[in-house]
């Protein structure tokens, strides 16, 4: 998967855990929890939801890099590089 | 083997088993009763539905709201808000003797009640308000401490004390005359900040979507299933045995069946301690009306009734039950859609504060006898403080700590559970958990936020 299908990914995933949320205008370098209302166990969905549909392990001391769409993206980069996309 | 096992499917189980199937786990929820629900459950009598526990779903939030547990769950559970159909209350008091302070959802009409009624409190009531939001449900540590001592130095007027922890303690103290801080703040929230709202159909549409979506996730349901025993090998459960002899190997249980309950069914512990267990149980009378309460001059969706100016929160010491309080709800008085109309009754319930070793041990005749009884006399404490209904009744119903023991299992009929909580769901066992009740949250979105909880923390990290 590229960056841009990561992204893609993520934004999927954000719109099953949180569909009353406009995803449209998300800023890539803004935190997500500055944008969005998520809490902390909206974050543990994104983690989640990247195992179950990817296989994807985010341990824990690394959450941090998931806070906002362009950290993600670029930690996951080099974890799903190799996957096919859906 | 399965990844787990939960026991009891109440609100609380069956979300947690919702969560894990979601994310693949194998999982089988184990029920004693022949239905689903627990507390909130239902049943048909005489050709009508009833509810067991439901007067109202509290923490109710309107569509769009981002913030509280109504709004956390449908995320978490990946419902639409439109799925749990919650038609708003019309509005409720508080009724002690002289004085009425009526409350709808958000704060609004009761600040303004307070500002009329209590004038020199108002800024008293600002200071308590600054304290409940302050209070951190997601920090354990801070939940102990007494409410009526805060309250005490918050609010001079001893008569809004009692006032205000009427509703709160009724609807979900375990702990007889005083009340943990947070379960209060988590209570005020729950009902004076946020609301109360019910589905046109009751409590089966919401037992309903979450079983569906429990199957449809692959999960297992095993009704008539009650847990004999948790099996314990060298410090770890490692599965159930049923009353039917068969046994079910699990990685982890996760139990909603109570604290004492749960212990009580591991095969390591010899001896429980069952002064533990919570003594807060109800009757409930139902009154079925030839019309609406409405057209009886009863438009209220719940009234909390108090007939001295000191609340009295405690099992009762020389009767059946205790007929100074109760609630008084009408399941009609809601903002239904106008799709849906009226329900095809008009209903009042009445819940009293009862003593379940009395009623427990009663012989069958006295039982009933006894139930014909007690409802004559709730509602004739009722109506001192609401329109007298009784011309109008066409069908009555009754349960006792009995019936609430059977649907429950809790010890006495406990429908709060035990005073002391596990917050963190934790035992002696390093992989048995506890959810529901005697985790701390009540209520039926409570009961779902716990479970969902007690699943993310415990179960879904490994």
């Amino acid at each position: 998967m590229s960056p841009a299908d990561i992204r893609d990914e993520i934004l999927n995933i954000l719109e099953d855990i949180a569909p009353d949320e406009d995803l449209g205008d998300l800023k890539d370098e803004v935190a997500f929890r500055e944008q969005l209302e998520l809490d902390s166990m909206d974050f543990l969905d994104i983690v989640m939801e990247l195992r179950k549909r990817h296989r994807v392990q985010v341990p824990e001391e690394d959450y941090g890099q998931l806070a906002s769409m362009q950290s993600t993206v670029t930690y996951l980069t080099p974890l799903m590089k190799d996957l096919q996309k859906a | 083997m399965y990844d787990t096992i939960i026991i009891g499917a109440g609100m609380s189980g069956l979300a947690a088993g919702i969560r894990l199937a979601h994310f693949n786990q194998r999982v089988c929820i184990l029920e004693r009763h022949y239905t689903i629900g627990g507390l909130n459950s239902f049943y048909r009598l005489g050709g009508r539905d009833y509810d067991v526990g439901l007067h109202a779903v509290t923490n109710f939030t309107p569509k769009g709201a981002k913030k509280g547990p109504l709004a956390r769950l449908l995320r978490q559970l990946r419902f639409k808000w439109e799925d749990f159909a919650l038609a708003p209350q019309i509005g409720s008091t508080i009724a002690f003797p002289d004085v009425q302070l009526h409350f709808g959802n958000g704060l609004e009409v009761l600040e303004a009640e307070i500002a009329a009624k209590f004038p020199a409190q108002k800024d008293a009531f600002q200071r308590l308000l600054a304290k409940i939001i302050d209070y951190d449900d997601l920090n354990e540590h801070n939940f102990g401490g007494s409410t009526r001592d805060v309250l005490a130095e918050t609010i001079s007027d001893p008569l809004l004390v009692e006032m205000l922890l009427c509703p709160l303690m009724w609807y979900g103290n375990a702990r007889e005359h005083d009340m943990d801080f947070g379960q209060f703040c988590i209570m005020f929230r729950s009902i004076l900040m946020e609301g109360f709202a019910r589905p046109f159909t009751g409590v089966r549409l919401i037992l309903k979507n979450l079983v569906r979506r429990f199957r449809s996730l692959g999960g297992e349901l095993k009704l008539r299933s009650g847990v004999e025993r948790i099996k314990v090998k060298d410090g770890k459960a490692i599965g159930v045995a049923l009353d039917n002899g068969e046994e079910l190997e699990g990685r982890r249980i996760l139990s909603s069946a109570g604290l004492v309950e749960t212990i009580r069914l591991c095969e390591d512990i010899t001896e429980v301690d069952g002064q533990q267990a919570g003594q807060m149980s109800f009757t409930e009378s139902i009154s079925i009306l030839d019309k609406p309460p409405k057209q009886l001059g009863f438009d209220r969706t719940i009234v909390f009734y108090n007939d001295s100016p000191a609340f009295h929160w405690q099992k009762p010491t020389d009767a059946l039950c205790d007929m100074r309080t109760g609630v008084i709800c009408s399941p009609n008085n809601y903002m239904y859609d106008e799709s849906d109309g009226d329900l095809p009754d008009g209903v009042i319930r009445i819940t009293s504060i009862a003593d379940s070793d009395r009623w427990m041990a009663l012989p069958e005749d006295e039982y009933k006898l006894e139930k014909l009884r007690w409802y004559d006399r709730t509602i004739a404490s009722a109506v001192r403080f609401i329109p007298d209904f009784r011309g109008h009744v066409i069908e009555t119903d009754m349960f006792t700590p009995n019936t609430i023991r059977r649907f429950t299992w809790h010890d006495n009929g406990a429908v709060y559970g035990a005073p002391e909580k596990r917050l963190d769901g934790t035992t002696h066992l390093p992989n048995l958990f506890l959810c529901g009740t005697d985790q701390g949250f009540v209520g039926i979105i409570g009961s779902i936020v716990s479970g969902i909880s007690i699943a993310n923390q415990h179960c879904l990290r490994d």
